[in-house]
């Protein structure tokens, strides 16, 4: 085996000193280690490092061992070699594959479905357009076809989805995206700029805005060479800041679950609280939803005596009352009735798909990156996911529910934590000088599950290629299985319950 | 009577569920929004977004036939010509005949029917979906809907409305439960002939989870609403009828009436903020259990009224 092992609080590594195997040896040890169930296809993703060749890595993340382990095989450019497909025998490396497929035209011989991922400008196919897709087909006098999409009716964002019915039952479900594809990897090489880039990977997904720009600082971070003060609070900050995003997200969730089912309530309830927590981080930064908030080495808002006590007396109230939403939830028939049993997808299917975040915990499936690859302050905190078995739409429910107690609980920790007795948390640096031809990756948990960067500088030290992979790249496949057999009309709150980003996958 | 009183009393009583219709969507907002802790709309905001609606052209999709066009007006002059066979305790409809209960269902079978073709002539598969949903329920409901007739029919022996609530006076003691019973059947068929929550949820944007909604998607403006008031007329209609039920089981009086009407609203808005929908399969067993409750209400009433004893 021939990996460059390393971890989620290392430094970036050299790219010399990344393996560089031939495919069959790098097919040959990747399916090996995705035969483990702890281990999972973080990262798959070509770059052209000359005019004539690619060199393609892969980042495997073991969760037992926290280890992250990085190989890579080089492949000529204009080479028209067909490869074996690694999705073929482990289905969770289907949207990286189609990715390098479409984008430089590498044929993967025995691949279960070379569907175009997310229609780049640069593509290698321009023929392949978003309106001339071929759906997925079913023949039959008593089946009917169901398209929704891709203007969404109300105000979230496109995506095609089509159903295969027979009555009211759902025999196959086709996701269709790319429709919200705006070049944000290439707009990273766009620009030196590294505010500028900062704000780029805020805006990757609105609703993710704090999660992706810590794992863009984070990234930068490990590139340059001087690491940031590490007697300051501010990795403290960067998770109060991401897990009262969590909490945010995982409230709105609730209520808009609640609203799909008619159940005032919990909406009402749910709304009031989001309200408040998004306020809380308004009243920090000056932007409800964390923009501004994380900067590479060091934040504009440094966290006082008197932001303590008010995030700690908000969180308080949020989780008292959230905790009273939680329990009336858990004793409304009506709704039990709505969310058990509905929308299953069993921990092999998850496994199986490389499922990542509250959905791949809903169904048994521990991954969370807070646990199996710690970095900053979560080394201290110690986190354990939550984990349900069941895989329906309450089980999602219910891990969204407790996991906004744990943050409420990480929070009041965080804060106690934090040392006053030091200088402010130091501004921001926008001016480091990043290593030269190396590779820096950053894992966070966002709300959603994992978020992973990866970072490759050039020569002269430029940004040669950024990689960015929202945990939606993995979750869209498990909505698909999850409304396979269950009625039409269950496909919104399986949909809700999964609340999977269209911008984060179409990027 | 002579002819002009008549006709006074008649206008008269519609009138009253005329103001019923117009204003039991505002009793239904108020209370959800109280309920909800917010201050909510003024009782009367449905009355202006149908008002601008009215002021609306339409827009018709090139798929459509004049079978779409028409729909509206026979759906709302379905419902409306129906609405004028529901007395106001002993007040004299406007119309009525003996067996003229008959002629009430299908007046809405047929306003169903109506906007079902519509639903289909579109060729929208959301619609059709709708469509067959509409279809199976108004189905499954109607056997509910003639059992409480035919049990007020047995109680006071007359077939028209205006007879079974204005001639008969006075009802023995133990037909009270049964009348309190088909008050609650009543207003449980009201939340599937309406399409409120737990059958239905006329707020939702969720296509695929609609029923009613989804098969007037493609209507606009003034048709929407025409659609929309036909809606109203049918919720006062059955609200009304149910308020009936129950003032003959208590204390007739107009006034009352007009009350437990309103309160029909006052319970779909609790039962609509304080419940989740019913999932889309578990509907057919929801109505069937209201037509199982119709029947043992009317079998009850049958051993009253024939003093049979079952030992």
């Amino acid at each position: 085996m021939n990996w460059f092992i390393t971890d989620n609080s290392a430094p970036s590594a050299e790219l010399a000193r990344i393996p560089e195997l031939s495919y069959a040896e790098f097919y040959a040890q990747l399916c090996a280690e995705l035969e483990n169930p702890a281990c999972h296809l973080g990262e798959l993703f070509a770059m052209r490092e000359q005019e004539s060749r690619l060199r393609i890595f892969a980042l495997l993340l073991d969760d037992t061992t926290s280890q992250v382990k990085i190989c890579s095989y080089v492949y000529p450019y204009y080479c028209e070699d067909e490869l074996p497909s690694i999705a073929a025998r482990h289905p969770q490396a289907h949207p990286f594959e189609r990715e390098i497929s479409e984008l430089y035209g590498i044929r993967f011989s025995d691949s279960p479905w070379d569907k175009p991922l997310r229609y780049p400008a640069r593509r290698a196919v321009q023929g392949n357009t978003i309106d001339n897709y071929p759906f997925y087909k079913m023949e039959g006098e008593s089946l009917h076809e169901v398209n929704v999409g891709p203007i969404h009716a109300g105000i979230i964002e496109p995506g095609a989805f089509r159903f295969i019915c027979h009555g009211e039952k759902v025999l196959h479900l086709e996701i269709a995206l790319g429709f919200q594809h705006r070049g944000v990897e290439e707009e990273f090489l766009r620009t030196d700029n590294r505010l500028r880039q900062t704000l780029l990977a805020e805006s990757i997904a609105g609703d993710t805005a704090v999660a992706h720009a810590t794992a863009f600082a984070a990234a930068i971070e490990k590139l340059s060479d001087c690491p940031p003060d590490p007697h300051s609070n501010l990795d403290r900050e960067r998770a109060v800041a991401l897990e009262l995003e969590r909490m945010a997200m995982h409230i709105a969730d609730t209520g808009a679950l609640c609203m799909d089912i008619g159940y005032q309530l919990g909406q009402v309830a749910c709304e009031a609280l989001r309200t408040m927590t998004i306020n809380t981080t308004q009243i920090w930064c000056g932007n409800r939803f964390g923009k501004g908030l994380i900067r590479p080495f060091g934040s504009h808002y440094h966290i006082d005596q008197e932001m303590i006590r008010t995030i700690r007396s908000n969180v308080a109230e949020i989780k008292r009352r959230y905790n009273e939403v939680r329990e009336n939830l858990k004793d409304t028939p009506s709704v039990l009735a709505r969310f058990e049993q509905c929308g299953e997808v069993s921990l092999s299917q998850m496994t199986r798909i490389g499922g990542v975040g509250v959905a791949a915990k809903a169904s048994g499936l521990c991954r969370d990156v807070r646990w199996s690859h710690p970095w900053g302050e979560y080394l201290r905190i110690g986190h354990r996911p939550i984990v349900k078995r069941q895989g329906d739409i309450m089980a999602r429910l219910t891990t969204r529910c407790r996991e906004v107690l744990q943050s409420a609980e990480y929070i009041d920790d965080l804060l106690s934590a934090m040392t006053h007795d030091e200088r402010p948390t130091p501004a921001p640096r926008f001016d480091t000088r990043l290593a030269p031809l190396s590779l820096a990756f950053s894992l966070v948990e966002g709300w959603r599950g994992e978020i992973c960067h990866c970072a490759v500088t050039d020569r002269q030290g430029a940004l040669a290629c950024y990689k960015v992979k929202d945990p939606s790249m993995h979750n869209w496949l498990a909505l698909a299985l999850a409304v396979r057999g269950a009625g039409i009309s269950d496909f919104p709150i399986n949909n809700k319950s999964f609340n999977l980003s269209y911008c984060g996958h179409d990027l | 009577m002579d002819t002009l009183s008549y006709m006074v009393q008649a206008l008269f009583n519609t009138a009253v569920v005329v103001a019923v219709a117009l204003l039991l969507p505002g009793v239904i907002n108020r209370t959800r929004a109280i309920l909800a802790g917010r201050k909510g709309v003024t009782m009367y905001q449905h009355l202006n977004n149908v008002h601008l609606l009215l002021r609306k052209g339409a827009v018709y999709s090139s798929t459509t036939t004049f079978l779409f066009r028409a729909v509206p007006a026979v759906y709302l002059g379905a419902t409306l010509t129906a609405l004028l066979f529901v007395p106001v305790g002993n007040l004299r409809p406007l119309l009525s005949f003996e067996g003229d209960v008959v002629m009430f269902a299908y007046l809405f079978a047929l306003g169903r029917l109506a906007i079902v073709l519509a639903a289909m002539d579109t060729g929208s598969s959301f619609e059709g979906m709708g469509a067959s949903r509409e279809a199976l329920y108004g189905a499954l409901v109607e056997p509910a809907m003639f059992l409480v007739f035919a049990t007020l029919a047995l109680i006071t022996g007359y077939t028209s409305f205006a007879d079974i609530f204005g001639l008969c006076r006075g009802v023995e003691s133990q037909m009270i439960v049964v009348l309190l019973l088909v008050c609650y059947v009543v207003v449980r068929v009201i939340t599937v002939e309406a399409g409120r929550i737990p059958v239905d949820d006329p707020r939702t944007h969720l296509e695929l989870t609609m029923i009613h909604e989804v098969m007037v998607l493609d209507y606009c403006g003034i048709d929407l609403g025409m659609i929309q008031i036909a809606g109203w007329l049918k919720t006062a209609a059955f609200a009304v009828i149910a308020a009936d039920v129950m003032a003959y089981a208590l204390w007739y009086n107009i006034a009352l009436v007009l009350l437990a009407a309103l309160g029909v609203g006052v319970f779909i808005g609790i039962v609509e903020s304080l419940q989740a929908r019913n999932k889309l399969s578990r509907n057919t067993t929801y109505i069937l259990t209201i037509v199982a409750l119709a029947m043992v209400v009317f079998f009850v009433a049958y051993l009253l009224q024939h003093d049979i004893d079952i030992q």
